[in-house]
């Protein structure tokens, strides 16, 4: 099983991207049949990141939230409901939050090198670097970094931070420590993968053959299965390219060791000192 | 020889009826800048989390920096080309350039969230990021236009420097400053002249390959690997047509005489540019096959065919004509079209081609948006009218065609 991942690997290392994401990384497998849409880890999250809970506060919440939200700087992940296609079957419920990628666009579009992605998987903004030019979120595309535009001075970026603090002392992300059903397993990526593909093989009516995440942009260290096709839940259908491979390419080669900037310098000063030549003895050879 | 004077501060009044309207609308513009300031970018702006950057990035600073190309277009048709009889366009398309990359860099330091840590590129770099090329080579050419300038501003003040009462004895070290300076940059102004156009590609077409990252966000009529190439050519197409368009506003603001003889000399070489830049745009949609997404009328697609038929053949073909060529007003309107063009481009390639995926509401531009940037553009053209009544930078058509000899060098014939 493993070695489909370990196959594909090399084919990201020459698609572009200069980084390659460390081999132990952590991440996260949904499993968005289990959830019931309780909204208890966003509740946690609100809470293991200092921000107000609000009504929110009530908890496991039948509020039923039919609007699709975003995550935004009040709220880093949200879940929505998506009203099953068959109608008679529940509604499924879509946690959203960084994915975390193994080649970040907002890292590689990141005008300072604000963003990075770290050992550990988790993908982090560096608030002392970043100007705001937003570029980061021009470039994800899962539309996830968002900005306090209402805020004069200083205005952040904000993002889920796979609870790196916590990570730190031994601890889990807060929305997986709390989920009721088990939706959120915590592990190595390569386990996770291991675990995803046991459960699409040993209940092939429970899931759609498709572990979202393992694959899309190169890889993402939270990933999702599903019975329900990803497109209806609004996923985003992206290759398995590493997204930032096109446009480094290119940086890089117009870049490359600055030679063509250079070469360009040489010849248009060639250029000019033949034809300032040529006019200068046009002007003593005419009249 | 030459049909034009060195060139010369004008001697015109200030303030006219079209002046005031600009200070005006410039005065407007500044109040929403101060609202940006002190109360943040949502108060003034319609930008949300699905649409990051809007009007600043794509009008501002995007088409800005395009319509700032006639700088290096003609430095280098003048300078490394060695086109004497251009040489009267020459310092007008200087000014225009360094007055566009100083409002491109106002419009970039309201836009980004922290306007005070503008400076943070040039200490933390990020060689993958476009972005961070094409801060870097904009702030590195601004100051090259700026030197590029300087020759204006000794030549002006040079000889004519009277401090009075206790600043008089500044007079001489002033004195002594401008004539070395002068010096100084008539050897090595070569050296900042090939930088200008070196740097002037290399950010024309990284301003292109910003939007490439975003990948299916941008709609496939305009999102293509060759982006940073169609950029750059564009750039190069609409230098000249912005040189005319500016040279014939100027002319008629002025009173003076259209040097018709050189803009259609120059316009005669926009044909050709538009053409390389078309023929590669349809090149590139005929290889993607993008053409599909043309046969239902959306928003991308009418905006798409505007931005082509009306922006970039029409123009074209306009400029074939010698008639066109001959007479100010259609060399106008053929100008205005391709610079039209362009600056439409440049909208639809940051803003009508991007598409989030969980947007709820497509952007339109707000009031402050709109109001800072014909604030500025207004600001930029009382900036233009206060640097040409104090520089030398417009050579004016000589009344009466001195004899040739006077010019010619006698004696060194073999």
């Amino acid at each position: 099983m493993l070695t489909t991942a370990a196959a594909a690997a090399p084919e990201f290392a020459h698609a572009g991207s200069s980084r390659i994401p460390p081999a132990d990384r952590m991440g996260v497998l949904v499993d968005l049949t289990a959830c019931v849409g309780c909204r208890s880890c966003e509740v946690a999250c609100k809470k293991a990141h200092g921000l107000p809970t609000g009504s929110d506060n009530l908890v496991p919440s039948d509020v039923h939230v039919p609007e699709r939200r975003r995550p935004d700087p009040g709220s880093l992940t949200v879940v929505n409901e998506y009203k099953s296609s068959t109608g008679s079957s529940p509604p499924i419920f879509v946690k959203v939050q960084c994915m975390h990628c193994d080649y970040p666009s907002c890292e590689s579009a990141c005008i300072v090198g604000a963003i990075t992605k770290k050992e550990g998987g988790e993908v982090l903004w560096d608030t002392d670097m970043c100007i705001g030019c937003r570029y980061c979120m021009v470039a994800c595309p899962f539309q996830i970094p968002a900005f306090q535009f209402d805020t004069a001075l200083k205005p952040d970026i904000v993002k889920c931070d796979f609870c790196f603090q916590r990570r730190k002392q031994g601890g889990v992300p807060a929305c997986v420590e709390i989920c009721p059903m088990e939706v959120l397993t915590y592990g190595r990526r390569s386990t996770l993968l291991e675990v995803a593909r046991k459960k699409i093989e040993n209940y092939p009516d429970r899931y759609s053959n498709h572990i979202y995440g393992e694959l899309e942009a190169g890889g993402t260290s939270w990933m999702y299965i599903s019975k329900a096709d990803f497109k209806d839940l609004q996923f985003p259908d992206l290759k398995k390219d590493p997204m930032p491979g096109t446009s480094e390419s290119i940086q890089h080669g117009i870049f490359a060791y600055f030679v063509p900037p250079i070469s360009l310098y040489a010849l248009l000063g060639g250029l000019m000192w033949i034809t300032k030549n040529r006019r200068t003895s046009e002007e003593e050879m005419g009249e | 020889m030459n049909a034009y004077t060195a060139p010369e501060p004008l001697n015109r009044k200030f303030f006219t009826p079209g002046v005031l309207v600009l200070i005006v609308l410039a005065v407007n513009g500044i109040a929403f800048v101060f609202a940006r300031i002190f109360f943040g970018l949502g108060a003034v702006t319609h930008l949300n989390n699905q649409y990051p950057w809007g009007l600043w990035i794509g009008v501002d600073v995007a088409a800005g920096v395009a319509l700032a190309a006639g700088g290096f277009t003609s430095a280098a048709l003048g300078h490394v080309m060695h086109r004497e009889n251009y040489q009267a366009i020459v310092r007008p398309a200087l000014l225009t350039a360094m007055l566009g990359y100083t409002f491109v860099a106002f419009g970039v330091v309201i836009d980004i969230g922290r306007w005070y840590f503008v400076w943070h590129p040039i200490f933390m770099w990020n060689g993958n990021s476009p972005l961070f090329e094409v801060g870097m080579c904009v702030m590195i050419y601004m100051t090259v236009l700026y030197i590029e300038f300087l020759p204006l501003v000794t030549e002006r003040f040079m000889g004519r420097v009277h401090l009075k009462g206790i600043l008089s004895f500044l007079t001489r070290p002033l004195e002594r400053i401008l004539s070395t300076l002068d010096r100084a940059l008539g050897k090595t102004m070569f050296v900042f002249i090939i930088a200008g156009i070196v740097l002037s590609t290399l950010h024309q077409s990284s301003l292109g390959t910003l939007m490439i990252i975003a990948g299916p966000k941008i709609h496939p009529l305009w999102q293509t690997p060759v982006l940073p190439l169609l950029f750059l050519l564009s750039a190069i197409a609409v230098g000249f047509p912005m040189v005319i368009f500016e040279s014939l506003l100027a002319s008629r603001s002025f009173g003076l005489k259209p040097e018709m003889d050189i803009l259609s000399k120059l316009g005669s070489m926009v044909a050709p540019l538009l053409g390389i830049y078309l023929a590669f745009k349809i090149g590139d949609m005929v290889i993607r096959e993008t053409f599909v997404y043309l046969v239902t009328p959306t928003t991308a697609s009418v905006m798409f065919l505007i931005e082509v038929v009306v922006g970039v053949i029409i123009p074209l073909r306009m400029l074939l004509s010698r008639t066109v060529l001959r007479s100010p007003l259609w060399l106008f309107v053929a100008s205005s079209l391709v610079i039209f063009g362009v600056l439409l481009n440049r909208i639809n390639t940051f803003i009508v081609a991007y598409t989030p995926p969980y947007s709820i509401k497509p952007y339109f531009p707000s009031i402050g948006e709109i109001s800072v940037t014909v604030g500025f553009v207004s600001l930029l053209v009382l900036l233009y009218r206060v640097a040409v009544l104090i520089f030398p930078v417009i050579s004016v058509h000589k009344e009466v065609v001195t004899p040739i000899s006077k010019y010619s060098i006698r004696g060194s014939v073999k």
